[in-house]
């Protein structure tokens, strides 16, 4: 089956991007492929790279990075989202003119028809967050 | 438009509107959603429960609390062709709200209706 996801919470804060990981991983090895992770609200912060979880913590932007770049995950940050909360891809860097960019490796940041697209083309979006 | 679609599926979409306009960003990135969602072709339905009939609220003014008043954009979703609007009828009559204290056309529906609509629906999104 082809999934999408929705993740709509922060890392940390909430479980919704552990269980959206957990979900896309068990998928997976269930033979299934995701289409597309799409993040949204605060689910963008899931993309910075400049996360330093302690050590004996899970890196949730790391572990994100990982599975996509092992089953090459399309992992979505929402520009307006993204642009509220300070979530920067090198385009955008330039575009809006900051002086650093803080995107993670494998996310990419697009628009909200990524979204819709996902919910049109896969046979399942899930939502995870409250 | 870079996202633009040429598959030609028309899907069942459904935006479960469930929190109060303001207080989160849940509601207001919803209405972007459905905004974005609007130019896929689609065939769209909103729906307001609980806290989420609030979002339809008349006169509303964020002018003290300095965010924006997003509520006027919903009497413009007639011009995305959005136009299936549902209210739960029990959300809005537990709030001692009725359908003459909402900004737009809506069907008020009770719990079983919305169930069908729920499980009618394909693609769900839940604000």
């Amino acid at each position: 089956m082809l999934f999408g996801i929705l993740v709509n919470e922060g890392p940390y804060q909430h479980q919704a991007s552990d269980s959206a990981y957990l979900f896309a991983k068990a998928a997976i090895e269930e033979g299934h492929t995701i289409f597309r992770v799409f993040f949204y609200h605060d689910g963008v912060n899931n993309g910075t790279r400049l996360a330093t979880p302690p050590q004996d913590d899970r890196h949730i932007p790391n572990r994100w990075s990982e599975l996509a770049q092992e089953h090459e995950i399309d992992l979505v940050l929402c520009v307006a989202a993204a642009q509220r909360r300070g979530m920067v891809d090198p385009d955008e860097m330039k575009r809006h003119k900051k002086d650093a960019d803080n995107i993670a490796d494998k996310f990419r940041i697009s628009g909200l028809g990524q979204l819709i697209e996902a919910g049109v083309q896969a046979d399942r979006l899930i939502t995870f967050g409250d | 438009m870079e996202d633009e679609l040429e598959s030609g599926v028309v899907k069942k979409f459904l935006y479960v509107n469930r929190r109060a306009p303001h207080g989160t960003v849940y509601a207001h990135e919803a209405l972007e959603v459905v905004l974005i969602g609007a130019a896929f072709e689609q065939d769209v339905s909103l729906a307001f429960i609980d806290d989420g009939v609030f979002q339809l609220k008349k006169e509303q003014d964020t002018s003290e609390i300095y965010t924006k008043n997003f509520s006027k954009i919903y009497a413009a979703l007639e011009m995305y062709d959005v136009e299936k609007l549902y209210v739960d009828k029990d959300s809005l009559e537990s709030r001692g709200l009725t359908e003459n204290d909402l900004s737009v056309d809506v069907k008020v529906i009770d719990s079983k209706e919305m169930t069908k609509l729920i499980v009618d629906s394909e693609v769900i999104f839940n604000f």
